[in-house]
């Protein structure tokens, strides 16, 4: 009697882990595709594509490296990505603690639509915020790409921060507001010590938002050698057409790179925070 | 009395970054668009021409092609990278072995950005080289333009999109299956319920909020698809992949008629709003709030 059951559920579980391997297998194989050309040699005039190239190609790394100003894209994508991880984890947890731990008039109304911003289409203020940084003389510059970080402008992180102060019991502000903290000590030394796993999840947030902006740069940044990488990584493509397919493949693995190794590193804080932003609680 | 002044000023400091924030980069500027759509500003002229390039979109073939190619493409997007998604977050929800290995594995597409993706995939689908084309010429089938054939770059794109339906919002769904009581399920089968009727009868009602606030953030996502389309198509071939950010997009900042791009600009923001709110007024029908209640 038990032990039809358990064959039937072992049958059951390596079927499903068969389901599971091959449907992984199918996900990471347009990367490993692209992998294994970044490594071959220039596919037109390379005789035949091989799944396997060996020795591999490594010039096309190298090639990718300093056909283009790539190190010159990749430092600018670092100093913007860098100031806005910086302004936008400084921004939400200030903002979220405002939401959070005081009463004053407005602040319900205010809080919806800080929610709302949530939905509204970037198209809807990018022509007069264009026009208003041309205004400032700051097109070309970093200001329209890091300014907003520090404004808070990413609604969907104040939330994030938000949920986890009022988690946190407020025995806490009152203990440290008896002993003479100030509503902005006990910020800084009561709640952003403990907040942090909110805080790097936001920060995780606000890394690949900046990293990966396409729209932004495309906007802002018309000099080439104000170019992030995102932006950079057209010129691979346009100059060359498909002859340069391994080295704009290269070059988009190298981008890629860095999001994939943070990910491993922090992969616990990104699934938390992904998971609590979605259900109320 | 001076304690809560002071309470509700503290409030207002705090909150200052976002307010400036949010009167400087939102309100202002939605307000200074309303009122750019009702001129012809192009960097020559800015004069009022009150309900012109409304009138204007309103017999312009191409934002009609432009917005129908965006409906199609939100209306095949959402609903297949919901369930895709919702089907993953059901397989990881199993007894499986070294879940968190296959879950990083879902998850990684959605860390490729979309630039990278964009090329990427522009190579699955490149005709001579193309993994799709190898693919399918390994069971005879001949090779196909995927990208340059105006019946099938919509779909590509479409099927590009369903490359991350292991991200964030598979991840939800799963956070949502496991909020799931199992004593529900116990109930249900005690009640003769099998597993397919278990997951009609208590998984998708009790999953109800998370789909709904998916569906909503997904479409209003796909409905700004740009991308894709910018990199790879160009919005070809023939306009077929000319989806409304991208035609947005060049009116504005390839031909600099700010005044126009405006105009599209609070027209996809009506629509949005309006299909947003539908949604809404639909979710009384089909989402449940019952299990959320403590």
């Amino acid at each position: 009697m038990n032990e039809v059951p358990s064959l039937r559920r072992t049958i059951g579980s390596i079927f499903l882990h068969g389901l599971v391997v091959a449907l992984a297998l199918v996900f990471l194989t347009p990367l490993g595709f692209a992998l294994i050309t970044s490594f071959n040699r220039y596919l037109p005039s390379a005789p035949d594509f091989s799944w396997l190239p060996w020795p591999p190609h490594w010039r096309n790394y190298v090639d990718a490296w300093t056909a283009r100003p790539f190190p010159l894209y990749l430092l600018n994508t670092i100093v913007i990505t860098e100031l806005a991880v910086v302004g936008t984890v400084l921004s939400s947890s200030l903002v979220a603690y405002g939401f959070a731990r005081f009463r004053f008039p407005g602040r319900n109304i205010l809080f919806g639509l800080l929610v709302a911003t949530m939905l509204l289409p970037g198209q809807v203020t990018m022509i007069p915020l264009f026009m208003i940084w041309r205004q400032l003389g700051a097109v070309n510059t970093i200001f329209p790409l890091i300014v907003p970080a520090f404004l808070g402008a990413s609604a969907f992180n104040i939330f994030l921060m938000r949920q986890f102060y009022m988690s946190l019991p407020r025995s806490l502000d009152e203990a440290a507001m008896l002993d003479g903290c100030s509503p902005f000590g006990i910020w800084a030394r009561i709640l952003l010590p403990l907040s942090k796993p909110s805080l790097i999840t936001v920060g995780l947030f606000a890394f690949t938002a900046a990293w990966e902006d396409f729209m932004g740069p495309l906007i802002y940044l018309q000099d080439p050698n104000n170019y992030t990488v995102s932006v950079g990584l057209q010129l691979f493509n346009d100059e060359y057409g498909n002859s340069n397919l391994n080295l704009l493949l290269a070059a988009s693995l190298l981008h890629i790179l860095p999001v994939v190794v943070l990910f491993f590193f922090a992969q616990r804080y990104f699934v938390q925070g992904i998971a609590t932003s979605g259900l109320k609680d | 009395m001076p304690r809560i002044r002071s309470e509700s000023l503290w409030g207002y400091i705090f909150i200052s970054p976002w307010l400036i924030g949010f009167l400087g980069l939102i309100a202002g500027p939605m307000l200074a668009s309303l009122y750019l759509s009702l001129t012809n500003y192009d960097l020559k002229h800015a004069d009022f021409v009150g309900a012109a390039n409304y009138q204007r979109l309103y017999a312009d073939p191409l934002f009609w092609k432009a917005l129908i190619n965006t409906v199609l493409y939100t209306a095949l997007a959402v609903p297949l990278g919901l369930t895709g998604s919702l089907l993953l977050a059901v397989l990881l929800n199993q007894e499986l072995r070294l879940k968190g290995v296959w879950r990083a594995c879902f998850y990684i597409p959605t860390l490729v950005p979309a630039v990278a993706a964009s090329f990427l995939w522009g190579y699955v689908y490149n005709r001579e080289y193309g993994l799709l084309n190898q693919v399918i010429g390994a069971a005879g089938i001949p090779k196909q333009g995927w990208l340059e054939t105006t019946h099938w770059a919509l779909p590509a794109l479409v099927m590009m999109s369903l490359w991350t339906i292991g991200g964030g919002r598979m991840i939800i769904f799963l956070a949502g299956l496991q909020n799931i009581p199992t004593s529900l399920y116990e109930a249900a089968a005690i009640d003769g319920a099998g597993r397919w009727r278990q997951f009609w009868h208590v998984t998708l009602p009790m999953l109800s909020p998370v789909i709904f606030f998916n569906m909503i953030l997904g479409a209003i996502g796909a409905f700004q698809v740009f991308t894709q389309a910018f990199l790879i198509t160009k919005g070809g071939p023939d306009d077929a992949t000319l989806f409304y950010a991208l035609y947005l997009f060049r009116m504005a900042f390839e031909q600099f008629k700010f005044g126009y791009a405006s105009a599209l600009a609070w027209v996809l923001f009506v629509i949005l709003a309006g299909l947003t709110a539908l949604q809404f007024y639909l979710a009384r029908h089909w989402v449940h709030y019952e299990g959320e209640r403590k």
